[in-house]
């Protein structure tokens, strides 16, 4: 049957491999199936999200609970909110993250070194050990319950810098020194020379960014008293959560919009994630 | 967004590959810098980039390093949410050590730190082994395994409540096949703080797999295949060939997971609210309680502190251990 005859190889490691293939997709479908479970509730009629036996579907696919999760919470506000914090987060992240990391790779000046030690330094601290003294601070500020608390405390972290310092360093010479014959200054040459070249490098930062913001759930916790007009989604679906008689299917539903943006960004990028994550530790938990 | 898709071949792009042999966050460091190539320009251009420093500088004073010293000074004072701050040196630090519930939540997040480190990193290792280029579809695998790592841990941990609570999908299941009724997992004493396990690891692995997984990658061909040509079994390549080259990354992941696994809240806040009992409330929910529930916030620094020493002394490990413990090449 084997064509050779010398040996058995081909057939045995084959047929090993192809069982190895599908204890592989059974483990990856055991792991999937609390996701399974979440999008198949979200479509149940809400009488029959607990059923012994368990079912995996409804007697109907109840699309509407997507539109009825609107009205039981104020879910367009959560998302505006979470949307917004993210985006202006992200945005002043990486905007002084490209300029102080320009400062740290191409410019020399009196204190660099020290300065990036002390950008080190704070790696160390997590948000954890901060959110105390940051409470008191926006107290002082008169900044609780607001919408910038939601977005300056954690807008200067230093990972950003590194990132992009470790970017600039391999940016060769060449391209400043021509820069400079053109006439340029250091803002020109950062500007129209620098900023494009790091685009990949700055969307990477851009994304873990956004996705931490988006994720974030002790700080809005701690700082957001009205939360039918401040939360962002992870605060929203707790509050609604915790509260009694769960409208199972719904909260199901607002569930999978909370993760319908970060699962896009994963799909679409994740070549650029793996390689921030594997680069730089970013997007660690 | 779209510049991500467009820029891939910018010069950079093979230079940061070749930083990822290195276990990730040892590439940062303060070093060889091209100074010695830029010898000219320093008068003009010493002033600019402290300028192009300045905001980023002035925001991480102003939010990380006036925050870290005031609640260094915070947890020697006695500071109610509302009213008047006095000074009282170590009482909070007494106070918490005499403590008895303090020590629970010391206990308990030992307890999680202990079961969740190798769990995940047990799993985390071995689908990264598993997942080799010559799987297929590799690539989908590992999206799907990264989703909950990525996504809000709230909307992860609202399935699993449903997954553990009575007549939930697990209860459901045992029901209707065995006739027998689940533990009521999130409040039995024995189960719960499986279950907190069991749950983040579920949610946390990929992380870590992501990291071994393109650590194994950058693992030369040569040193494999010379050990498969010595008639090594994939089993011995990969203690003895694998596991050696990718130690870096494993050193790295581990102190990685045991930081942020000390600070875990998210998941026994959610799933037990800390119970049953006080079975399952960590060292950060009992700071948590601590300041905004009591409205102690100087206890709850000295609690915060007393966190961040742990960390710090672990982050201490990581520096010394690295030159003796792993193998750079």
């Amino acid at each position: 049957m084997s064509s050779g005859g010398t040996r058995t190889t081909g057939a045995a490691p084959r047929v090993r491999h192809a069982i190895g293939y599908v204890i592989l997709c059974l483990i990856a479908l055991a792991f999937m199936a609390p996701l399974i479970y979440m999008v198949a509730t979200s479509l149940k009629p809400e009488s029959e999200t607990f059923t012994t036996p368990p079912t995996l579907w409804g007697s109907a696919l109840r699309w509407q609970n997507y539109t009825d999760v609107f009205s039981y919470l104020p879910f367009a506000r959560f998302i505006l909110n979470g949307v917004l914090v993210a985006a202006v987060g992200t945005a002043i992240n990486v905007t002084v993250a490209a300029l102080s990391g320009y400062a740290f790779s191409r410019l020399r000046w009196r204190g660099r070194n020290v300065v990036f030690l002390l950008f080190l330094a704070t790696l160390m601290i997590p948000q954890d050990v901060l959110v105390i003294p940051m409470y008191v601070m926006m107290q002082d500020l008169g900044w609780v319950d607001t919408v910038q608390a939601l977005i300056i405390p954690w807008a200067f972290t230093a990972l950003g810098a590194f990132l992009l310092r470790q970017f600039f360093l391999t940016v060769p010479q060449e391209l400043d020194d021509a820069a400079r014959v053109d006439g340029a200054g250091t803002v020109r040459t950062f500007l129209n020379v620098m900023v494009p070249l790091a685009r990949p490098t700055l969307a990477v930062l851009a994304v873990f960014t956004f996705i931490s913001y988006w994720n974030s759930f002790l700080w809005p916790l701690v700082i957001v008293n009205d939360v039918n007009a401040r939360a962002t989604i992870p605060l929203g679906l707790q509050a609604f959560f915790g509260q009694q008689g769960n409208e199972w299917s719904l909260v199901m539903a607002a569930s999978v919009i909370s993760m319908l943006p970060t699962v896009i960004i994963l799909v679409l990028l994740q070549k650029h994630l793996v390689r921030g994550i594997v680069t730089s530790g970013l997007g660690g938990r | 967004m779209t510049a991500v898709t467009t820029q891939q071949a910018a010069p950079a792009e093979e230079e940061v590959v070749t930083v990822k042999v290195a276990a990730p966050g040892t590439a940062i460091a303060v070093d060889e810098e091209p100074e010695a190539r830029r010898p000219a320009e320093v008068g003009r251009r010493s002033w600019w980039g402290a300028a192009f420093a300045a905001p980023h500088s002035i925001g991480l004073a102003l939010f990380t390093v006036v925050p870290i010293v005031a609640s260094l000074v915070v947890s020697f004072m006695n500071w109610p949410m509302i009213g008047g701050h006095t000074w009282t040196g170590l009482e909070n630090y007494r106070r918490l050590f005499d403590d008895p519930i303090f020590w629970v939540v010391v206990r308990n997040t030992a307890e999680y730190v202990i079961l969740y480190v190798p769990l995940n990193l047990v799993v985390s290792l071995g689908l990264a082994a598993w997942l080799t280029p010559r799987i297929r579809h590799r690539h989908i695998f590992r999206v799907l395994f990264f989703i909950p790592t990525i996504t809000p841990l709230v909307a992860n941990v609202v399935v699993w409540r449903m997954l553990y609570q009575p007549d939930g999908l697990i209860d459901a299941t045992l029901q209707s096949t065995l006739g027998e009724h689940a533990p009521n997992f999130l409040a039995d004493d024995t189960w719960a703080m499986f279950a907190v396990v069991a749950m983040s690891v579920w949610a946390g692995f990929g992380y870590n797999m992501l990291i071994f997984s393109a650590a194994l990658d950058a693992v030369p061909d040569s040193q494999i295949e010379a050990a498969q040509l010595d008639g090594a079994s994939a089993w011995r390549t990969f203690w003895h060939v694998k596991f050696p080259a990718i130690s870096p990354s494993i050193f790295f992941a581990t102190m990685m997971t045991l930081i942020t696994s000390f600070q875990v809240f998210t998941q026994p806040f959610l799933l037990t609210k800390g119970g049953p009992g006080t079975e399952t409330e960590t060292l950060v929910q009992y700071i948590y309680n601590t300041g905004f529930q009591n409205q102690q916030l100087g206890l709850a620094s000295a609690g915060a502190w007393v966190l961040f020493v742990i960390i710090l002394g672990i982050t201490a490990v990581q520096f010394l251990g690295q030159k003796r413990w792993v193998h750079y090449e």
